[in-house]
């Protein structure tokens, strides 16, 4: 199996054969963030374009197809629109906190972009509480469509922001309490340790019914967690123009898409992680045979395929059903998915205990 | 225990919405790449395209001349233009078609002239490429140069 640690660790020494300790150092942070920067705006053009070939197909339509072939520069032509576009000034508006407040989602969508195991060794912060900080880290983007609805002086801005408050910090309850059964089930909190372990068996299939649930759970909470489809009220088009970004324009604008998209991406990168076994490929006990030939596929791959599974079905549900209302949102995750949540860890301390 | 079960129903519900639109998805699809398949005939009968007046090889139309498209047409996209002219046969004066002008750039396909024409003398064709640069373009005199009004089989 070839680990990306391989070049990792030969960049690392070849940068301290030839320099101090302190220099290497400060060079693979600045190589680090470039390359984490790099792939995120990537990935984020990778997704756009997902997303509406996608949306395409389950609407009976072929999708962006003019801009080289099957409209694979779409997007970059996109980005370089938005890049050349004009910053409006608001008026009224409170202009600090109203660029601080792109920034700020940007950032947090970023800093937990930079935990996720790619693979072994591809790993920008490897925390012993790794999964916390996921948590923490990834909540922060709420600070950010707050002050961005406040400052932008609107109403719909407002309404957009509050809603989006009352959903983030239900849906992170039930969010948390499904990642906390699989750290139960794992005993780490460790993202690389927690990929390790998974080498026999995924922890959907270890964990039995408990971690089928929390993946349910974990899939339908993160997607309300992204502001997306049913779940998209704080920016629903057709009440709220835009909701807390109606007044962006320009790359500021473009900052909060691509946190979307790429909060998209980390719930499902998370969802794979910890459910579906990361870049772990797939080992059956036992088939040596057949694990052979899955070592043979890179991990980044098994990453890629698990974490893109899990946009897809996002993608899916977010096409398939209806925008929700705000009460009947709350009461899915208050009444719905909390209990759920309490219940299935009692069942996964039996499960541990007693399988 | 109805908690539960409006829990189970709302599960089963969602999962035949997400079997329909993944049928959707896989369904092939249908949209035309149009400026590439130019020429393509799109066979759609009852596509309205563009209002004719068909003429038969000996340059006849059966229009009347009688105004009735005219008069139905709710945007006045058609203007029926007639003349007087004396019959041989009769030696009476008779009203015939000089011109039959027909405004493409106001008319919203509604079709109420084709189905209102008591003589059957306009219809619709497939052709669909409108676009002219000066709107005098789109101004059409359906009836050819020196048409006639195709006499009418005698009934036996
Ligand atoms: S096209 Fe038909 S309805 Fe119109 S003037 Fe001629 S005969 Fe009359
Ligand atoms: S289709 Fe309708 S709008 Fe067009 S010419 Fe006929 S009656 Fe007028």
């Amino acid at each position: 199996m070839f680990h990306f640690e391989v070049v990792t660790n030969w960049i690392d020494e070849f940068l301290r054969t030839y320099l101090s300790e302190g220099w290497a150092l400060f060079i693979e942070f600045v190589l680090i963030g470039v390359a984490i920067l790099a792939v995120y705006a990537v990935l984020a053009l990778i997704l756009i374009y997902v997303e509406r070939k996608v949306c395409a197909f389950f609407q009976c339509r072929i999708g962006p197809n003019r801009v080289g072939p099957f409209g694979l520069i779409q997007s970059v032509a996109d980005m370089i629109k938005i890049l050349i576009k004009e910053l409006i000034r608001i008026d009224r508006a409170d202009p600090r906190l109203f660029r601080l407040a792109a920034f700020l989602v940007i950032i947090a969508s970023i800093c937990t972009f930079g935990a996720i195991p790619f693979d072994k060794g591809l790993q920008a912060v490897d925390f012993n509480i790794g999964v916390f900080y996921l948590l923490a880290v990834s909540s922060l983007g709420v600070v950010g469509i707050l002050l961005a609805g406040w400052s932008s002086n609107n109403k719909y801005t407002m309404i957009g922001a509050m809603r989006s408050g009352a959903q983030l910090i239900s849906y992170e309850l039930s969010c948390g309490l499904a990642l906390m059964t699989m750290v139960m089930l794992s005993g780490t909190m460790q993202l690389s340790e927690i990929v390790e372990q998974q080498s026999y068996a995924w922890n959907i299939f270890r964990g039995g019914i408990p971690a089928l649930i929390a993946f349910v759970v974990y899939l339908i909470a993160g997607h309300a967690e992204t502001n997306r489809g049913p779940f998209d009220l704080p920016e629903a088009e057709s009440e709220l123009t835009a909701g807390y970004h109606t007044e962006y324009s320009g790359i500021q604008f473009g900052f909060f898409y691509l946190a979307e998209y790429l909060n998209m991406f980390i719930i499902a990168a998370i969802a794979s992680t910890l459910f579906l076994g990361g870049w772990m490929p797939l080992h059956i006990p036992g088939w040596e045979s057949f694990n052979q030939i899955m070592d043979y596929i890179p991990p980044v791959l098994w990453f890629f395929g698990k974490t893109f599974f899990c946009v897809f079905l996002a993608l899916w549900v977010r096409w398939t059903m209806p925008r929700l209302r705000i009460d009947q949102l709350l009461n899915l995750e208050w009444k719905i998915l909390m209990p759920i949540c309490l219940v299935n860890i009692v069942l996964m301390a039996l499960w541990i205990i007693y399988v | 225990m109805n908690h539960i079960k409006s829990i189970l129903i709302g599960i089963w519900r969602m999962m035949q919405g997400m079997y329909i639109s993944m049928l959707n998805f896989i369904r092939p699809k249908v949209t035309e790449q149009y400026p590439e398949n130019r020429g393509k005939v799109f066979p759609h009968e009852r596509m309205r395209g563009q209002l004719v007046m068909p003429h038969n090889e000996n340059n006849e139309h059966k229009c009347t001349a009688c105004g009735i498209c005219q008069m139905n047409c709710p945007n006045g996209t058609i203007q029926v233009i007639s003349k007087k002219e004396l019959d041989e046969e009769t030696g009476k004066e008779k009203k015939i078609l000089d011109r039959y002008i027909y405004d493409l750039g106001s008319c919203t396909y509604c079709s109420l002239c084709v189905e209102s024409c008591p003589q059957d003398a306009i219809e619709w064709t497939n052709e669909f490429e409108h676009a002219t640069f000066t709107r005098p373009k789109l101004y059409n005199k359906l009836n050819k140069e020196g048409s006639t009004l195709m006499k009418k089989e005698k009934k036996n």
